[in-house]
């Protein structure tokens, strides 16, 4: 209560202080930041986990060389974080970073450049016995130096048009080189970090706590007292904690009907973020089985869906939206839709595209009724409304198919035996980047998770001249040349929709922008929070 | 009588031992396992195989299933459960707070259930064939036929839309905080409460019949309820046994069975470790959990065949 | 209340003279609520039998123009996320409900009794053997039990039947024992014994039809237990799958996020499984009455 009056006697100042400035710009110091998570981090250690149940509660605790700015919306930026400015070598092979001085770890130590080369070295080069989740994205680095307190330098095999966006993961938390010089598994229970909230408690099944990191070497962050993150793993308990205002946002993302709900039942108090989501699944077919070795039948796979009906359609009730190609719509690498729809099953006129799917099938000696099984991962949204709306479009030219679903922890063991005829795939990624987003579709001897099973060199071999061009427009040629061979041409796989992140937030929330990756944007230094 | 108990639990330790196989072996046929779940389910395409092995060889994966089992089993003699192979922290650790909430909620739900269900099935064996008697049935096969997360979906939905009010998001233990703890497992509580009720209602029926049919409370009969319910008294105890049996028969699957409730009522008990442990292949999880229950089975069972030997002389143990 | 002690054991008895109308119309009368609990049943078996007769709609036919429509003239009881017509969808689902209701519980009281029965009739070490194994599934959470058999078999109509099944053998056996212990020691089978018969044969024809009434009790409880169990399943993604029309399947998710925009879509198929399992439950619960009131089991 006494604290409740100091707020107040605070916006007062504020008020007076500013008169005619606008007061949502004016960031508020105090409260604690509230918000559901749904799922539990396995380990504290970001080098070694997938999830974003980790990044949602503990990267507040951490630091990264480099972040994505704020306050892109395309979250493509990079922004300076413990790095204060970076320079690159004319032959494109050497990176040098400037390190921040006087940035100080939670146990009060300084925070040098010898931190930044232990912790990449954690990922890039880990110990025998130490696992690296990350350390195949580095592949094309060949050192890390610290030459001094204020400098470090990474040298690379060849050049590269994503190293620094390959930077930008909120994964890549700075550790202590101390710590992990004593026990390279220390962190996977314990935090230490320099970032903005300082750990306060961890209780299991139930929620975790950070406290304001007073001596924060960015002057006036964090705006927050502190945060507390809630392990609420039903979505529907998630909404319900907004709804009753115990809770102010949830980061990974709402779907559409809750938007609607919280909107209809708290009005102005609550605001929404949205964006097209680096999140997308799609349609594996398996090039070892008859007759989907037959790219007549593959093509008409795709010439069967009316995507843009089901953009109308299932962005009422699935987290998926846009229409889509191998790029994230409206970041920059991705094709218009006037162009897009010129591609095999993205036309507007749905009954010539099911004719020609009728056609192909026929010619390919596919029989009218023909059955198949389709597989699918139990994991509700959006695998399953999708999986409904595939099944019934493919019912549409005269295909017979019928729903297998595997339980999600077997679902990748199942699909890489390779016994399935056509199945769900997906493919997600911390930052929107073609060769992260591409990379899936590589043949199989290049990527063992490409679970359509074929070998393609003319594709291989664009993804590496589109990976390696530095001028964008040629970049650009060559993403547009591999899309429509993957996605037309040869049909290897199909997409679906692009998952759309809707972001429901209390009004009292600001300073947070939505980005395409719900692992983006989680450091909450300059999130606040009005009275 | 105490040559019996010593038997009784030692009786439990072979079928203790057949739970701990079956699950174990059962772990090892689900597709998939721990490291999997860790890495191959985000849909990353860079994991290697490097790094799987270095985590199996860490987690003793890699080594021949029998000697999995035996340190297994040698960490139980000493009583260490062992680690959590998903958040490798010790497994009492994981499941102390969610056991708390698991083990309140079954004894508030049976709590109901018996208050409810022995007034009710005495009322309905008195009253047998009249509309008392329908309409207790009724009330207990609803209850019984009510899916119960669909029943608990809709109280949530009522609450939040009627009063704009939802439960506590956090488990909060009884002894910190009474007014949210019970703001919390009420409704969940009043959810499985009903539903088993149904079933001890049913079994107090139906006991009650059998002691009502007795020569002497038949003669009773023209004398009206009041002296019957009298009578009845000493038999009463004979009658309620069978329905304490079945209350604290499910007591024990009330404590890990309540997957479905917990989920809808979004309660971090050992219902929902269960699923997040099938989830993420936590084999020392679920191994740990199965046993625990288990046992808890086997105890209630145990003590109450005690108290039936206590309760009722007819019977002798040898 | 006054005719209470005579009735009980009417059913029992169903070898009157009246003959087999008689006989239900006794039953009809005795047992109202039985009566009700029976005519649901049937209800239930001939929606299921012609389904496909009288759903006005195909129940897995999508139509976006139509999506979550309120319960009216075009569409009685309205239409799910998908445009899915929801009646026709539980009219549909009776399907499913009564093929893994019956198939369950058909299995589990099959299995159960024929272990029960040997059990009991070889008695000595088989029994105890028998007894123990029991043991250890009867104390497996039946939940566990049925997640772990999906997540091995995967999912599907006829895996969710096996995994709902696998807890029900058990118990069915323990019942089926204790009333088999008691006619393995009368003199008709003593006799056929004697005469030589194979164990086979004096397990299914002298002891089986002996134990019927406990079997034929657990069978009705199992019914709706299973339909029942099978929501739980569907409704945690383990059960049938889409766009199979199942009832617990419809509950999942969009019901749930749409409860207050589209009730229909939670209320009709909850109720659906309600009814059904009430129209088990009930019949079960009369039959127990009629054919054997000593009966404890559950």
């Amino acid at each position: 209560m006494r604290n409740h009056r100091w707020l107040l006697a605070l916006v007062a100042c504020a008020a007076l202080a500013t008169p005619f400035a606008s007061r949502a710009q004016q960031p508020h110091y105090g409260g604690e930041l509230t918000f559901p998570v749904p799922s539990e981090p396995p380990s504290y250690d970001g080098h070694r986990e997938e999830t974003f149940g980790l990044i949602h509660p503990i990267a507040p605790f951490y630091n990264t060389l480099l972040r994505v700015d704020p306050n892109d919306k395309s979250g493509t930026t990079p922004y300076p974080s413990l790095a204060e400015s970076w320079t690159v070598s004319p032959d494109g092979k050497t990176y040098t970073f400037k390190i921040r001085a006087g940035v100080k770890f939670h146990d009060g130590s300084e925070m040098t450049s010898k931190d930044i080369k232990a912790s990449y070295d954690h990922i890039i080069f880990p110990p025998p016995g130490v696992g690296s989740s990350r350390k195949g994205q580095y592949s094309d680095v060949e050192s890390v130096e610290a030459p001094n307190a204020t400098t470090v330098v990474f040298k690379l095999k060849h050049t590269s048009g994503s190293f620094i966006a390959s930077l930008l993961s909120p994964y890549n938390f700075i550790y202590k080189a101390d710590i992990l010089a004593k026990d390279p598994h220390w962190y996977e229970t314990h935090i230490m970090g320099t970032g903005p909230f300082i750990f306060v408690e961890h209780v299991k099944g139930s929620h975790l706590v950070g406290k304001k990191n007073p001596n924060y070497w960015d002057k006036g962050k964090p705006y927050l007292d502190g945060f507390r993150a809630i392990f609420i793993r039903d979505s529907a308990a998630q909404v319900a904690a907004v709804r009753g205002e115990r809770a102010q946002i949830q980061f990974r993302g709402f779907t559409p009907k809750d938007r609607d709900n919280l909107k209809a039942a708290l009005g102005d108090k609550i605001t929404v973020q949205e964006s097209p989501w680096d999140c997308i699944l799609m349609v594996g077919i398996n090039h070892r089985l008859k007759p989907f070795d037959d790219k007549r039948v593959r093509r008409a796979l795709t010439l069967a869906l009316d995507r843009w009906e089901a953009s109308k359609a299932l962005s009422q009730i699935a987290i998926v939206k846009e229409v889509a190609g191998v790029q994230v719509p409206g970041t920059p690498f991705a094709t218009p839709p006037e162009e897009l729809a010129k591609l095999a099953g993205y036309g507007h006129d749905i009954g010539k595209s099911r004719a020609e799917a009728r056609r192909l099938l026929k010619e390919a000696g596919v029989p009218e009724g023909f059955s198949f099984t389709f597989t699918n991962r139990g994991t509700p949204m959006p695998y399953e409304p999708l999986g409904v709306w595939l099944i019934d479009s493919w019912r549409k030219i005269g295909l017979n198919v019928t729903q297998k679903v595997v339980e999600s922890a077997a679902y990748f063991p199942t699909i890489r035996k390779g016994d399935q005829q056509v199945h769900m795939d997906f493919q997600c990624g911390y930052i929107v980047q073609p060769d992260l987003d591409m990379y899936k579709f590589l043949s199989v001897s290049r990527n063992p998770a490409n679970y359509g099973f074929y070998e393609d060199p003319v594709l291989d071999k664009l993804y590496d001249q589109q990976s390696q061009t530095t001028s964008i427009d040629e970049r650009k040629k060559l993403i547009r040349e591999f899309e429509k061979r993957v996605l037309d041409e040869e049909a290897h796989y199909l997409m679906t929709l692009q998952w759309h992140r809707i972001i429901p937030a209390s009004s009292r929330l600001h300073g947070w922008t939505i980005t395409p990756s719900h692992y983006l944007n989680n450091t909450l230094d300059t999130v606040w929070l009005s009275p | 009588m105490g040559r019996y108990i010593v038997k009784r639990l030692l009786a439990m330790i072979p079928t203790l031992i057949g739970v701990a196989v079956l699950i174990f072996l059962l772990l090892r046929v689900i597709p998939g396992d721990v490291v999997e779940a860790r890495y191959m389910t985000q849909g990353s395409q860079f994991q290697s195989q490097e790094l799987m092995d270095i985590e199996r060889h860490k987690l003793g994966l890699d080594q021949p299933l029998w000697r999995q089992f035996t340190s297994w089993m040698g960490g139980l003699a000493l009583l260490d459960f062992g680690t959590s192979m998903w958040t490798d922290a010790p497994i009492t650790q994981e499941i102390k707070l969610r056991f708390a909430l698991s083990l309140q909620l079954a004894l508030m739900a049976s709590t109901i259930a018996t208050c409810l269900a022995i007034p009710l099935g005495i009322l309905a064996a008195f009253k047998q064939d009249t509309w008392v008697d329908y309409a207790v049935r009724v009330f207990s096969i609803t209850g019984l036929a009510t899916p119960s997360f669909w029943l608990g979906s809709l109280m949530i939905l009522g609450m939040l839309i009627i009063f704009k009010w939802v439960p506590p998001m956090v488990f909060t233990p009884l002894w910190v905080n009474p007014w949210d703890n019970l703001a919390q497992l009420i409704w969940p509580a009043l959810a499985v409460g009903y539903r088993y009720c149904a079933v001890g209602t049913r079994m107090m029926r139906s006991t009650m019949l059998e002691v009502l049919r007795e020569d002497y409370i038949r003669t009773a009969r023209a004398k009206g309820l009041w002296t019957k319910l009298i009578l009845t008294r000493h038999a009463l105890k004979n009658a309620i046994l069978p329905v304490l049996t079945v209350i604290s028969t499910e007591f024990a699957f009330l404590l890990g069975g309540l997957v479905v409730t917990e989920q809808v009522f979004n309660l971090n008990g050992l219902g929902m470790l269960f699923v997040e442990g099938i989830s993420h292949r936590d084999y020392t999880m679920i191994q740990a959990l199965v046993l625990l229950v288990a046992t808890t089975f086997l105890f209630v069972n145990f003590v109450v065949d005690i108290a039936y030997g206590w309760l009722d002389p007819r019977i002798h143990y040898r | 209340m006054a005719a209470a002690p005579h009735t009980v054991d009417e059913l029992g008895h169903a070898t009157e003279p009246s003959g087999w109308l008689a006989t239900v119309g006794r039953f009809v009368r005795r047992r109202p609520l039985g009566a009700v609990g029976g005519a649901l049943i049937l209800l239930t078996a001939f929606l299921a039998a012609t389904a496909h007769w009288i759903a006005p709609y195909d129940p897995v036919a999508n139509d976006y123009a139509a999506m979550l429509s309120a319960p009216g003239a075009g569409h009685w009881l309205g239409t799910d996320a998908f445009g899915r017509d929801v009646l026709s969808r539980i009219i549909y689902g009776t399907r499913t409900a009564m093929t893994v209701g019956l198939g369950a519980s058909f299995i589990g009281a099959t299995l159960g009794s024929l272990i029960g029965v040997s059990s009991a009739y070889f008695g000595g070490r088989t029994d105890l053997i028998v007894q123990r194994v029991m043991d250890v599934f009867f104390a497996f959470p039946v939940i566990i039990l049925a997640l772990a058999v999906v997540a091995i078999l995967g999912t599907g109509a006829g895996n969710v039947i096996l995994a709902i099944a696998t807890p029900m053998v058990p118990r069915c056996a323990r019942v089926v024992r204790s009333a088999a212990l008691t006619v393995r020691e009368m003199p008709y089978v003593d006799a056929a014994r004697a005469s030589g018969f194979g164990h086979r044969r004096i397990i299914l024809r002298h002891m089986l039809p002996n134990v019927m009434a406990p079997i034929l009790i657990m069978a009705t409880a199992f019914l709706g237990e299973a339909i029942l169990l099978e929501a739980s399943l569907s409704f945690l993604g383990l059960g049938v799958q889409e766009p199979t029309a199942a009832w617990g399947l419809m509950l999942r998710g969009a019901a749930v996020e749409f409860a207050e925009t589209a009730p229909w879509m939670a209320i009709f198929p909850g109720l659906a499984i309600s009814l059904a399992v009430f129209g088990f439950n009930l019949f079960g619960d009369s039959l127990r009455d009629a054919l054997d009131p000593r009966l404890r089991s559950h």
